[in-house]
C-alpha cells in the first residue's frame, strides 16, 4: 500500500514537471503544444550526449554530476522551446487554431524522427544510472535517488510558483493570459514574455527528461509521446492554466496509475491513464482546481 | 462530382493572371474527378506487376482514408489525431468476425458500420462539447487505447494479430478494381455531404461555432455527425485494407498512420475533395519513390506540415466555396 502510494507519487512528480509547461504554454496563449512531450525526449537526449561528453563518473559524484547536466540541459531545453515558438508558432498567431494545432503536430513529428534520423532507432542505455540504497519508510522501500528527485522536482515547481505569482514577470503573464491585447496597451512586451514562457515550460520539461533517463536508465526517440499524453491528461485533471492544480493532477495521475496497475495489470495502465481523463472531460472538464482560477498563467 | 448549373450568383472575385484563372478553371472543372477515375482505371494496363498493384491498392484504401478524416477536420474544422483508431476498429471487427464465425467478408460490413457508429459516439459524445484542441488530444489518445487493447486482448490475437482472414476477390487485380470502385464512391458520397445541408452546417460550424450556434444550428449534433461519418469511412476501409493483407496486427495501427492520413489532408488542402484525394495519393506513394532517404523521410513530413501550415495553408488543391465573398 504505502509502496504503491510512493511509487505513484515519484512517477506523478514527474508528470507534474512535464505537465506545467503544458499548462502554462495553455493558460497564457490557448495553445495547445503537442511538441511539448519531445522537448522532454530531447532534454533525455541533450543530458545523454553531454554525460557521453564528460567521460565516466564514480557513483559517488552522480548526484552532483547529474545536476550540473540538468542546468544544462534545462538552458538547452529552454533555448529549443523559444526557438520552436518564434519558427512554428508565432508566425500563425492570427491564424485559426486549427493552424496551430497543425504546426504543433509537424513540429512534433518533425522533433522525433529529427531526433531518430541523429540518435538511430534504438534505445539508448543512458551512461549514468542512480540505483542505489533502499531505505524502508512505513512498508515501502525507498531508494535515496528518488527523494533526491523528487526535491528537485518540488524545488523547480516552487520556484515557478513563486515567479508566477510573486514577481513582475509573473504578473505580466497573467495579464497576457486575461487579455493579450489591453496587456499590451498596458506596455507589456507580448512576444517577449511568450518567449520567455516557452523558455521556461521547456526547461522544466528538459529537466524532467534528463531525471527520467538517469533513473529508467533508458532513453529512446519516441519516449515523449506517451508522456506528452500523460502530462496533458495531469492538467485537465487538475485544471489546466492553473499552476498548483496541474502540480496536483500530476500527482494524482501518478497515484491513479499506480493502483490502477496494482489493480488491472501494467498492460493496461495507458488504457487506464486515458479512461480516467476521458471521465475528466465528460464530469468535470475544467479539473479539479479548474473554476477557482481567476490568474491563469 | 457533379456541379450544379451556375446559378447567377454574385460573380465569385477573380485575382491573379491569366495562368492563376486557367489553372483555377481546371480546379474547378466537373472533369477532374473523371480523370482521376480513368487513370486509376487504366494504371494496371501500363504496370502491372503485383508489387505495382499492391502499392496502387494501398493508395487507394489510403485515398479512402483521407477522404473519411476530411470530413472530419477538412469540412467540420475538428481535429481527429486518432484517426486510425477507426481504421483499426473495421479492421479488427471484420476480422474477428470472419475468422471465429467463419462468415464471408462482405457479411461483416455491417457489423463494421455498427461498431464504428458506437466507437465515433462513444468517443464523440464527452468530447465534442469542449473545446477543439481537447478534442485532438482525447482522440490522440482514443488511438492509443484501442492499439493497446488489440494489443492485449485474446480474441484480437495480442501483439501477432489476426490472420486467415479471407480476400475478397481471387485475383489482386479483381481486388483493385473492386477498391476503386468502393472509394470512389466513398468520396463522391463525401464530397456530396460536404454540399448538402449538412455539410453547409458543417462549415458553418468550421468557420464560428458560436455564430453557427446563435443562427440555430445544433452544434453538437452536427460536429457528432461528422464525427460519426469519418469513422464509418475509417471503419470501412479498414475491411478493406484487412482483406487486401488478410493479417492485422496493432503495429498498423500506430498514431504514425493517423498523423500520415493527416498530412495527406492538410497537404492536400482541407475542406477540398480533388485536393485530398491528390495529398493522399502523394503521401502513400512518394515512401516509394524516396526508398533512400527512409530516416529521414517521416522529420521531412514534420517539417512539411510547418512549412504548408505558414505559406499555404489551404493546400496544394485549395477548396473552392461556391458561397459568394468567401
Amino acid at each position: 500500500m504505502a509502496q504503491l502510494i510512493w511509487n505513484g507519487l515519484f512517477v506523478g512528480s514527474f508528470y507534474a514537471l512535464v505537465a506545467l509547461g503544458y499548462s502554462m504554454v495553455y493558460g497564457i496563449m490557448k495553445l495547445l503544444n503537442f511538441a511539448h512531450g519531445d522537448i522532454y525526449m530531447l532534454g533525455a537526449f541533450t543530458g545523454f550526449a553531454i554525460l557521453g561528453a564528460v567521460g565516466g563518473v564514480s557513483p559517488g559524484m552522480a548526484l552532483p554530476v547529474l545536476l550540473g547536466v540538468l542546468v544544462v540541459t534545462m538552458g538547452v531545453t529552454g533555448l529549443s522551446g523559444v526557438v520552436l515558438e518564434r519558427v512554428a508558432y508565432r508566425p500563425l498567431r492570427s491564424a485559426p487554431r486549427l493552424s496551430l494545432l497543425i504546426t504543433a503536430v509537424g513540429a512534433s513529428f518533425a522533433l522525433e524522427y529529427g531526433m531518430r534520423a541523429a540518435a538511430g532507432a534504438d534505445p539508448r542505455v543512458y551512461p549514468l544510472r542512480l540505483g542505489g540504497t533502499t531505505v524502508e519508510l512505513l512498508g515501502a522501500r525507498i531508494t535515496l535517488q528518488q527523494v533526491a528527485l523528487i526535491i528537485v522536482a518540488i524545488a523547480l515547481m516552487a520556484g515557478l510558483n513563486v515567479l508566477v505569482t510573486r514577481t513582475r514577470e509573473g504578473r505580466a503573464m497573467r495579464a497576457i493570459a486575461l487579455d493579450p491585447r489591453t496587456a499590451a496597451l498596458m506596455g507589456i512586451n507580448v512576444n517577449a514574455v511568450i518567449s520567455r514562457t516557452f523558455f521556461l515550460g521547456s526547461a522544466l520539461a528538459g529537466a524532467a527528461g534528463v531525471m527520467a533517463g538517469a533513473y529508467y536508465g533508458k532513453v529512446d526517440f519516441l519516449m515523449g509521446f506517451l508522456i506528452g499524453l500523460k502530462a496533458f491528461t495531469s492538467a485537465v485533471i487538475g485544471g489546466i492554466g492553473n499552476i498548483t492544480g496541474t502540480m496536483l493532477g500530476g500527482l494524482l495521475l501518478g497515484l491513479l496509475e499506480s493502483f490502477g496497475t496494482y489493480w488491472l495489470g501494467g498492460e493496461w495502465r495507458d488504457v487506464f491513464a486515458f479512461g480516467v481523463l476521458i471521465l475528466f472531460l465528460t464530469v468535470r472538464p475544467t479539473g479539479l482546481l479548474g473554476e477557482r482560477v481567476t490568474e491563469r498563467v | 462530382m457533379t456541379a450544379p448549373a451556375p446559378a447567377p450568383a454574385p460573380a465569385r472575385p477573380r485575382r491573379g493572371t491569366a495562368l492563376g484563372r486557367a489553372t483555377s478553371r481546371l480546379f474547378d472543372s466537373r472533369w477532374a474527378g473523371l480523370a482521376g477515375l480513368a487513370i486509376a482505371v487504366l494504371a494496371p494496363f501500363v504496370i502491372a506487376t503485383p508489387y505495382a498493384l499492391s502499392v496502387m491498392t494501398s493508395a487507394a484504401i489510403f485515398v479512402m482514408l483521407a477522404s473519411g478524416l476530411n470530413i472530419v477536420v477538412g469540412f467540420c474544422g475538428l481535429l481527429d489525431l486518432g484517426y486510425v483508431a477507426f481504421f483499426a476498429v473495421g479492421a479488427y471487427t471484420s476480422g474477428v468476425l470472419s475468422t471465429r464465425l467463419g462468415l464471408p467478408l462482405v457479411a461483416t460490413v455491417p457489423a463494421v458500420i455498427a461498431v464504428t457508429v458506437v466507437a465515433g459516439i462513444v468517443i464523440g459524445a464527452p468530447t465534442l462539447r469542449l473545446r477543439s484542441d481537447y478534442l485532438a488530444i482525447v482522440t490522440l489518445g482514443f488511438g492509443e487505447i484501442i492499439r493497446i487493447t488489440a494489443n492485449n486482448l485474446d480474441v484480437t490475437g495480442g501483439p501477432s494479430g489476426i490472420y486467415g482472414i479471407p480476400g475478397l476477390t481471387g485475383s489482386p487485380v479483381v481486388f483493385y478494381y473492386l477498391v476503386v470502385v468502393v472509394v470512389s464512391v466513398a468520396v463522391i458520397g463525401a464530397s456530396r455531404l460536404g454540399r448538402s445541408r449538412l455539410g453547409r452546417a458543417w462549415r458553418f460550424v468550421r468557420e464560428d461555432e458560436d455564430a453557427a450556434e446563435a443562427m440555430g444550428v445544433h452544434t453538437y449534433r452536427v460536429k457528432l455527425a461528422a464525427y460519426i461519418a469519418g469513422a464509418v469511412w475509417g471503419g470501412l476501409a479498414g475491411v478493406l485494407f484487412a482483406a487486401q493483407l488478410s493479417a492485422i496486427s496493432p503495429g498498423s495501427f500506430t498514431f504514425l498512420q493517423s498523423a500520415l492520413v493527416l498530412m495527406a489532408v492538410v497537404l492536400g488542402g482541407m475542406g477540398s475533395t480533388p485536393g485530398v484525394v491528390i495529398g493522399a495519393i502523394v503521401i502513400s506513394l512518394l515512401p516509394e519513390v524516396l526508398r533512400d532517404l527512409a530516416d529521414y523521410r517521416f522529420f521531412a513530413f514534420g517539417v512539411l506540415l510547418i512549412l504548408v501550415m505558414l505559406v499555404r495553408p489551404q493546400g496544394l488543391w485549395p477548396h473552392r466555396s461556391r458561397e459568394a465573398g468567401s
